[in-house]
Formats: structure tokens, C-alpha cells, sequence
């Protein structure tokens, strides 16, 4: 007996993209330009007419981000969906979830569907605590009455007893984000889709979200689960589906899922096209930058076992007296760690820039690089950022702390971290 | 890497079509069985495919009943928050209106009223439906692209958002109606038996106006420049509106034309029934009205529909 609960079958969803072929022109003329508007006015004068969709440029592209994806879903099965940025595992929930319909193929569900793909989706800053469980409730999908029984479980999980009646305009955004979690975690639907939701609040709440996501697991329900945190999908999800550049490669076991894509690299390009620098520093053109001798071009998955080093190549015009070479790693748009070189002076002609992390210097997560370079004494440099992302997946031995949330990884030899008695009993010991 | 023996899908076994057809059909016997025993409360089976969110859309709407009541309560508590002049201001804005009307067109411009009704109810038994009118419309032009964040993070019907917000204006006009019972005692006026057929006046210009409004507010989800064009019609059409004089000083051979705008239809309507037996209809410039109000009707829900499955998209 078939106890399949979603199926999809040849699913794709294409986006068409806009592109301004005017961009690539060397100067604009303003008669070209009004010419242009012209005849976009007119272009989106009969789109407006016929019901279509209005596309800024002038040349439209396809774009899937979806294609032929065909799987099935059991019940009770916690699957976890992993792929790059860009992999189509956002789209693919909103599919699900039936927020946008599928371009082409047709998916089956079994069930009533709840979706959570944002934390707090509906909240009115204006509106109390109290108001705001039965309005996000509603939004969820909840019936009052069921909101009515569950409401006090609700409160207590989010702990904001005492600020029922406040707006929640005032509270602070981890209180914010514990009511939004806790109003989520008590819906009871047949299907859970969820979506980077664990990507919030402190390590503490991180992990009664984790807890409370596997509880619903084991009541038997069916959960999708997509989050960038692989370490958090492989310990409550015993199903994988892999999905990179909009298919779906692999499906299957969470270990083997993983494995493979850790074993993901080259032609995986996606985001970051273009090494863009700026800056006043002239006659310093870095044309190339790699990670553990692979391109930027292609988004790199790095093992945390693996040390990283990070090659800048280039060609200075000419001699640069007292020059200084830097990379550094941002995660979530906060800089991590920046490391140069002694300021020397850099002959004209093809130079290399390289500096290396140790393994296990941070934690799993999605880190995006910066470089550049800087004359010390005339203060005029060149910088980029955003140049490529890398991912550190977790590969972890004893001899470190497996759990991934955080940004630092120490090892446990350098942590002091050791239990002492209270200091009570101290006293009465000496 | 080693490990890709059993988890990869290069073509997928599974996809037979036309086994996959037996399998939809079993299910969708099963889920009516478990309907008819009524314990499993929603085995119900969702096809997600291109154009195919037509089906059970009304079904869908029954059953997003409580988010529209709630998400209309939103907006309504929202609106009285935090603000001074709230409901003064739902007061003081039609009273202003009706004095200045009151001067303009009845004592400078000298238009004559309805029989003997007093100019100022007169004034006001227009504006009443010509405030729903505009306040829906504008409430909910805006909606969709107002709940922005709503329509790209959970599924519900989209007619919900723009619906909940003609309570809004619903609300709005209960305090209007308050007030223009006021005006008729102060002035000692008595309406008679058609005062019964306000409850189908009032849906009337609610659908007059979601209509148009379900329509724009489709329209400004992709092009965001139609939120100008509101304002432009609601000041534009209080002056082509009968609001601050009764349609009965228009000229006879131009009342069938009249007819055409369906505020005109509503109005007359309100004032049929509010002032008695004082007011007459134009029956033929009525039906015109009523013909245009289900034209936009039926014109904005196919139009919404049309466009709806892609807001999410296009927000």
C-alpha cells in the first residue's frame, strides 16, 4: 500500500529575467534613450492589454529555476532539502506551499499543507502579543478555536508572559522571533514545510526549535525541511534530496545525500560572475582568485577537515612602493577575519597573493570572501567584496565540539572549560 | 566520490503517466472515504499544476473564512491605534463635506432639493454611499501590495486581502449612518417603509465598488503606477457624482446617460430609500447602473483570478 503524501512529477518553474542591452553600449544618446522608452512604453502599453507580465529590458531571458524534478514523499518522513544558493530549494517549497504554481509538471498532496518559510509572517508591529498569536495563527492556517486551546502551551514557549499586552513593536527581536517560533511550532498540519526558520534567534532558542522540530517528527507527521545549516538537517532529517542549478541530483538517505554533496564542485556556478574591485589605487589589476586552486568561479565547498587557502593573481602596470595584500572572510555580512601581507614593494609584472587558514578554524557555514590591496604610505587601495562564497560543511573528530552553531572553532585543548564547586564549598575546603 | 550508486536519479522509473493517473484516481476514492467517516478531518487532495488553481476556489474561500474576519479586524484595529482623532475624524471629514456642500450647492448655486427634504440630508444620503464607494475602493487598491510580505510567504486565496479591507470602510460607515440619523432628528425628518431596503443598497455599492477595486488593486501588484489613478478618480468622481446635488437637476435626455456611472445607481438608491417618498428613481438609468455594476463585478473577479496566481511573483 502507497502511503505517499506528496508526489511531483516533472516539476519546473521558469522565471522570465529583463536585461538592458543598453548597459554594454559604450555611451548612450539621449535620442536612443528616448527612442528606447518609446518603444518599451509601447511594448508594455500592449502587454498591459493583453494580461502579461512586464519585463524591465529589452532583452528577455529564460530562467529555470526548477526543471523535471520528480520525487515522492512518505508519510511521517522528515526529509531535508540541501543545495548551493540558487539551487532552487526556496522555489521549490513555494511550490509546495502553493504561494506560486508550477510552470510546468504537477505535484499530488495528500493532506492539509502548512508552510513556513519566514519567521513571524504577518506580524503587525502595531498589535499586541496577544492579538498578533491569533493573527499569525489565522495567517498559518489555524482555526480560532484551535488557537484558543493551544494559546497558554503558546506563551509559555515563547516566555513573554509578561508582555501579552504590549505591542510588539516594543519587544526586543529575540522576544519577537520566540513568539513568532512558538505560534509556528504549535501548528499541527499534516505536511510542515519550513525554511531557514532555525536561521534565528540565540543558540538557546536555536536548540528548543531543533528539539520541538524533531518532536513533530516523531508525532508521525511529514516535514520538508531546506536550511543552509547542514548540520541541523542531518540531525533531525533521515531523508535527503539534493538540488543544484534546479534539478534534483540526488534523493535518498540523509548520509548519502550529504556525502554527495560535499562531493559537489566544479561547472556548480552560481552568483558572484564578476571579480568587481574599486577603490583609487591604480596599476594593481587582480585578475584571478582561488580557493584551494579552484576558480571562484565555481562556488567552492570546502571540508571543515581542509585547510583554506586563498590565491589572489594579478599583474601590477608598475612598481608600487609599500604595497599591502589582504583577504578577508565575512559571514552574514559581518567580517570575521582579515589577514595581509608586510607592506613590501610589488615589481611590475604577474604577482600571487596567498594566505591560509588551518583547518577547523571556523565553524560549518556559508562564508563569502573580500580582497584587495593597500598602499600604506600613500593610503590608496583597491577592495572588493563578495568576490566568491565558500561553504565549510562539517566533518568533525572528538577532538572538537560538534556543534556547528557559532562562527569560531577552537579546539577543545585551547578552551579552558572546567567545573569548580561553589563558592560556598570552596571556603569551608581550605 | 564513491557513494552515488543508490541516490541518484538520472531518469526517474516512477514516472509513468498513466500509472501515476491510477494512483490519483485511488487516492481521491480514499480521501472521500475518509471524508464519509468524518473523523480525518482534512484528507483532502491538492493538485498543484499550471492553470489549475481554479478548482474548489470557492471552497478555498468558505474555508478562509476566520482569515478574512481576522485579517478585517486587523485593519480595523490597526486603523484606531495610536491615533487621537480616530473615529473624530471619521465624524468630522463627511460633516465638513455636507457644510461646505450644503453652502455650494444649495445656497450659492441654489439647486433645488428632492420635494421638501432639508439640503443638508439630502447631501448626506448621497455622500453616505459615495464615501463606501471611494473608501473601498482606495482601501483596497492598496491592499495586495500592502501585504506584500503576506502573499509571498503563505498561500490563502488573494481575494481575502482586498475583501477584508471593504470592512474597514463598512465600519467607517456605521458611524456616517449614526451620524445622519442624528441629522434627521435634528431637523425632525421621518423616512418611511423603504428605509427597508437599505441592506441591499449597502451591498449594492459594496459590490459597485469591490469590482473596480479587485480590478486595480490586480493592476497595481504589476504596475505600481496605478496607485495614482485612485485619488485621481475619487476626487474627480465626488463632482461627477450626484453626491452634492440630486440627480433630478440633471437634464431629462442626459439622465440615460448618467446611468452609465454606477455611483449614480447606488446614490439614487440610498436616497430612494433614506428621504421617503421625496426622492424618485429613473428606472431606466437605474437598471444602466446596476448593468455597469455587474460588468465591473464580474470584469475584476475574472481579471483577479486571472492575474492571482502570479502576485506572489510579482509583488
Amino acid at each position: 500500500m502507497s502511503d505517499v503524501v506528496i508526489r511531483a512529477e516533472h516539476l519546473g518553474k521558469r522565471y522570465l529575467i529583463g536585461h538592458q542591452s543598453a548597459e554594454r553600449e559604450r555611451y548612450t544618446a539621449l535620442r536612443d534613450v528616448i527612442g528606447r522608452s518609446l518603444k518599451g512604453l509601447g511594448q508594455s502599453a500592449l502587454d498591459l492589454v493583453r494580461g502579461r507580465q512586464i519585463i524591465a529590458g529589452d532583452e528577455i531571458e529564460e530562467f529555470w529555476a526548477l526543471r523535471d524534478v520528480s520525487f515522492e514523499i512518505r508519510r511521517g518522513e522528515v526529509v531535508g532539502i540541501i543545495g548551493r544558493n540558487g539551487a532552487g530549494k526556496s522555489t521549490l517549497l513555494k511550490v509546495l506551499s502553493r504561494i506560486t504554481e508550477p510552470t510546468e509538471g504537477r505535484v499530488t498532496i495528500k493532506g492539509r499543507v502548512a508552510s513556513l518559510l519566514e519567521v513571524g509572517t504577518g506580524f503587525h508591529p502595531e498589535l499586541t502579543g496577544r492579538e498578533n498569536i491569533y493573527l499569525n495563527g489565522a495567517i498559518l492556517g489555524m482555526t480560532r478555536a484551535e488557537i484558543k486551546r493551544k494559546f497558554d502551551e503558546i506563551v509559555a514557549f515563547a516566555e513573554v508572559e509578561k508582555f501579552l499586552d504590549t505591542p510588539v513593536k516594543r519587544y526586543s527581536s529575540g522576544m519577537y522571533v520566540r513568539l513568532a517560533f512558538a505560534v509556528a511550532a504549535h501548528l499541527e498540519p499534516e505536511i510542515l514545510v519550513v525554511d531557514e526558520v532555525l536561521a534565528v534567534g540565540d543558540a538557546d532558542f536555536q536548540k528548543k526549535c531543533l528539539g520541538k522540530m524533531g518532536e513533530v517528527a516523531k508525532a508521525g507527521r511529514t516535514v520538508l525541511f531546506v536550511s543552509h545549516n547542514t548540520g541541523s538537517v542531518s540531525t533531525i532529517c533521515e531523508k535527503g534530496m539534493l538540488l543544484r542549478a534546479g534539478n534534483l541530483i540526488a534523493d535518498g538517505p540523509m548520509s548519502e545525500v550529504l556525502s554527495q554533496y560535499r562531493g559537489l564542485k566544479q561547472s556548480d556556478v552560481t552568483a558572484m560572475p564578476h571579480l568587481q574591485f574599486r577603490g583609487p589605487l591604480r596599476g594593481v589589476r587582480i585578475t584571478s582568485i582561488e580557493i584551494n586552486g579552484h576558480p571562484t568561479a565555481e562556488l567552492r565547498v570546502v571540508s571543515s577537515d581542509d585547510d583554506i587557502s586563498i590565491g589572489v593573481r594579478g599583474r601590477a602596470d608598475e612598481d608600487i612602493a609599500n604595497l599591502r595584500f589582504s583577504v578577508a572572510l565575512f559571514h552574514r555580512g559581518l567580517r570575521i577575519v582579515t589577514c595581509h601581507d608586510g607592506p613590501e614593494n610589488l615589481p611590475v609584472g604577474e604577482f600571487e597573493f596567498r594566505c591560509t587558514f588551518p583547518a577547523r578554524s571556523f565553524r560549518p557555514g556559508e562564508y563569502t570572501l573580500a580582497a584587495g590591496a593597500r598602499r600604506v604610505a600613500g593610503d590608496e587601495w583597491v577592495w572588493g567584496t563578495d568576490l566568491c562564497s565558500l561553504e565549510i560543511i562539517p566533518v568533525w573528530g572528538a577532538e572538537y565540539d560538534s556543534d556547528d552553531i557559532g562562527i569560531v572553532n577552537l579546539p577543545r585543548r585551547l578552551v579552558r572549560s572546567k567545573r569548580y564547586a561553589p563558592v560556598g564549598n570552596d571556603q569551608a575546603g581550605r | 566520490m564513491s557513494t552515488t550508486s543508490s541516490n541518484v536519479l538520472p531518469a526517474d522509473p516512477r514516472m509513468n503517466v498513466l500509472g501515476d493517473h491510477k494512483v490519483t484516481a485511488a487516492s481521491a476514492t480514499t480521501s472521500t472515504q475518509a471524508a464519509m467517516k468524518g473523523d480525518e478531518p482534512s484528507q483532502l487532495i491538492t493538485i498543484l499544476e499550471a492553470g489549475r488553481a481554479e478548482r474548489n476556489y470557492w471552497r478555498d474561500i468558505w474555508h478562509y473564512r476566520e482569515l478574512f474576519a481576522i485579517l478585517a479586524w486587523r485593519d480595523v484595529a490597526v486603523r484606531y491605534k495610536q491615533t487621537v482623532i480616530g473615529v473624530a475624524w471619521a465624524i468630522v471629514r463627511p460633516f465638513l463635506t455636507m457644510v461646505v456642500f450644503t453652502i455650494i450647492f444649495g445656497q450659492i448655486a441654489k439647486l433645488p432639493s428632492d420635494g421638501s427634504v432639508p439640503y443638508p440630508i439630502l447631501v448626506f444620503a448621497g455622500m453616505l454611499p459615495w464615501f463606501l464607494f471611494s473608501g473601498i475602493l482606495s482601501e483596497a487598491s492598496n491592499s495586495l501590495v500592502g501585504n506584500a510580505n503576506l502573499i509571498s510567504k503563505v498561500y490563502f486565496p488573494r481575494l481575502v486581502i482586498p475583501t477584508a479591507t471593504a470592512v474597514v470602510a463598512l465600519v467607517d460607515f456605521a458611524v456616517n449612518f449614526a451620524m445622519l440619523a442624528l441629522l434627521m432628528v435634528w431637523f425632525g425628518f421621518v423616512p418611511n417603509w423603504q428605509i427597508l431596503f437599505l441592506p441591499a443598497f449597502i451591498a449594492l455599492a459594496v459590490l459597485a465598488s469591490i469590482g473596480p477595486a479587485l480590478w486595480i488593486t490586480a493592476l497595481n501588484v504589476r504596475y505600481r503606477d496605478f496607485r495614482y489613478i485612485i485619488p485621481f478618480i475619487v476626487q474627480f468622481g465626488l463632482y461627477v457624482s450626484p453626491v452634492g446635488f440630486s440627480s433630478a437637476v440633471v437634464p431629462e435626455q442626459w439622465r440615460l446617460l448618467y446611468g452609465l456611472n454606477p455611483v449614480v445607481g447606488v446614490i439614487d438608491g440610498f436616497r430612494w430609500c433614506l428621504l421617503g417618498g421625496e426622492s424618485q428613481i429613473y428606472w431606466p438609468g437605474f437598471a444602466l447602473s446596476l448593468g455597469v455594476v455587474a460588468f465591473f463585478l464580474w470584469f475584476g473577479i475574472r481579471y483577479f483570478r486571472a492575474t492571482e496566481r502570479t502576485f506572489a511573483d510579482m509583488v
